[in-house]
């Protein structure tokens, strides 16, 4: 199954490369890691999102916006379905991850959670060490051996885009960390599963400007390897940082289309009146 | 609902505290008086403490003065209505009626306590959660014949040569009284544990397995030694139970099936017997005592220790 997986990834990054002149192509013929379809959420009685329908592309950054409470952290916890984490939610509707349907009867969670991994609003590192944080996710999965957990923190770090600040500081315990830091070891801790997806739940709202900004040019690091799906309430980050966004607002999608088509020419009415500014 | 409170009338707050302010004299006195009041309060109970650690001091260097300390702490035979003074068997009879309770009550506690903070749905909290409360209300010597009418019987259909009196019974319905001790408090250590560390954990796609004693467990440490060696240190001093079903024999043994006396055991039969004021037996009451007092005061502090030293910050 993997490796299957793996060479749709490559055969995807060749077509993706070649097109990348033409957006407009590559959106239609690029790979999706998840396809939303007709997906309903319910907390107890009242609905939170209504008939999303939305295919997700394959090393992208998905941008999700809109207004507070419209469901966009809802939905982005329904793809590693952390939403049912509270116990009343119901959903109906389908959601594919690489065409398995996550819902499905004999589809674990935690192998989805290892496939789609997620950065939190705000940052959540484990009471331990650097270290500690980001070895987590590999040690649970069974791997022990100290060489190779060296090496994943290290190649995780990196990735993250902190391995030169903490290099020397990897036993000390991440609450110590500016929170800018923190965030970064949390991705880094996301990256050391080594995921397909990675689901980010506006996870610069806690953060200050420059902090900010490392995340944001990571994020466009991290595009080449995963595919990026991000919640921001922030319309400029969204502007700034990804290719496709996807507008909701009351549990609806309104619009979903590549970024800089729904910035300049929105569709809908609605969108239009956000992002100008008229409500939100 | 859409008349408003009242028609408004001329109500002018400015004034009316102004107004107050003038006629405070009473409201001041009471301003000043509380904080003396209070502080005389938490004296009260300040020299309570320093009152008992004086007579228990004060009796103890009575009693030091006619039997030898070292003889005290190194001896082991207690037979005072025979002059025997070795406190030996009534600390080790503490000691084992101690590790007995602890072994019952740290795992059944603890146990609990997981079950109820992160696997009990609010149905099921609601219901054992009080019930485990009650178990902590019911007095200590309903616990005594609890363990001597029906414990003791129920083991001794295992272990037939078990006596009446016992360290076993006696230990383990003394861990009977801690576990709601341990599992309410490590309860509310693993309930502060922020809900965004399990949330990121699981994320990883760790199991509620993994979550709950991998990262619920260790950020809740301290929290949870801290409990279980408040719950140890009650333990230590618990009486009625001993009493009642462990039996007086003052036996340096560690064989559970033995009858034994914990120090508490022998100040209760000492203080209820015909023990002449005055007498060395009557002022072994206050040595027993002192001992007792420095070893639940060790139990504290090192609980205070531990909770501060392995505290995962979050």
């Amino acid at each position: 199954m993997n490796e299957t997986i793996e060479q749709q990834k490559k055969t995807a990054n060749v077509k993706i490369e070649s097109k990348s002149t033409d957006k407009k192509q590559k959106n239609t013929e690029g790979r999706h890691v998840f396809e939303v379809e007709d997906l309903n959420l319910w907390y107890g009685s009242d609905q939170a999102l209504y008939e999303v329908s939305m295919n997700v592309p394959e090393q992208q950054v998905t941008a999700i916006i809109g207004p507070s409470g419209c469901g966009k952290s809802t939905f982005l916890k329904t793809l590693n379905r952390m939403v049912e984490m509270v116990p009343i939610v119901k959903t109906s509707g389908d959601i594919k991850y690489r065409n398995q349907n996550i819902f499905g009867n004999n589809f674990q969670q935690e192998y989805l959670r290892t496939k789609v991994g997620m950065v939190f609003q705000k940052p959540n590192p484990f009471p331990k060490s650097v270290y500690d944080n980001v070895a987590y996710g590999p040690r649970i999965h069974g791997i022990k051996d100290k060489k190779t957990l060296d090496q994943i923190v290290e190649k995780s770090l990196k990735g993250a885009a902190i391995w030169d600040e903490l290099k020397d500081r990897l036993d000390e315990n991440a609450y110590g960390l500016s929170g800018g830091q923190q965030q970064r070891v949390c991705i880094a801790r996301a990256l050391a599963v080594e995921p397909d997806v990675i689901l980010m739940d506006e996870p610069t709202s806690a953060l200050d400007p420059i902090s900010t900004a490392k995340v944001e040019e990571l994020v466009q690091e991290l595009k080449k390897k995963y595919s990026i799906i991000i919640v921001t309430h922030n319309m400029q980050q969204a502007a700034r940082i990804s290719d496709k966004t996807a507008f909701f607002l009351n549990g609806e999608l309104v619009e979903f289309a590549e970024t800089d088509d729904l910035f300049q020419n929105p569709r809908d009415k609605r969108t239009e009146d956000y992002i100008t500014g008229r409500f939100g | 609902m859409d008349k408003g409170l009242q028609s408004e009338g001329n109500v002018n707050v400015q004034q009316m505290i102004e107004d107050k302010k003038r006629s405070k004299s009473l409201g001041e006195i009471i301003e000043k008086i509380i904080p003396w009041f209070l502080l005389l309060c938490a004296i009260v109970s300040v020299l309570t403490t320093a009152g008992i650690l004086f007579t228990l001091l004060r009796e103890s260097i009575g009693f030091f003065a006619n039997v030898s300390i070292i003889d005290f702490y190194t001896g082991t035979d207690w037979s005072p209505w025979t002059g025997h003074y070795g406190v030996a068997p009534l600390i080790g009879g503490t000691l084992l009626i101690t590790l007995i309770a602890t072994l019952t009550a740290v795992p059944l506690g603890l146990m609990s306590a997981i079950f109820l903070s992160e696997y009990a749905n609010d149905k099921a909290r609601r219901v054992i959660k009080p019930i485990l409360e009650v178990l902590a209300g019911i007095p200590t010597v309903v616990y005594g014949y609890f363990a001597l009418t029906f414990i003791t019987p129920m083991f001794q259909t295992f272990i037939p040569d078990l006596g009446i009196f016992n360290a076993l019974s006696g230990g383990f319905v003394v861990g009977i009284m801690i576990i709601p001790m341990v599992a309410s408090l490590s309860e509310d250590a693993m309930n502060s544990v922020p809900n965004a560390l399990r949330e990121g954990a699981y994320g990883l796609g760790a199991t509620k397995f993994e979550v709950v004693f991998k990262v619920v467990l260790p950020a809740a440490f301290s929290g949870i030694v801290a409990s279980i060696v408040l719950a140890i240190s009650r333990a230590i001093g618990e009486t009625m139970i001993v009493t009642i079903a462990a039996g007086a024999t003052p036996n340096l043994t560690f064989n559970p099936t033995d009858s034994i006396q914990t120090m508490t055991a022998f100040i209760v039969q000492a203080a209820t017997g015909d023990t002449t004021f005055g007498s060395t037996i009557y002022y072994s009451l206050y040595a027993v005592g002192m001992t007792l007092f420095v070893f639940t005061l060790v139990m504290n502090l090192i609980a205070q220790y531990i909770s501060r030293r392995f505290r995962e910050e979050y």
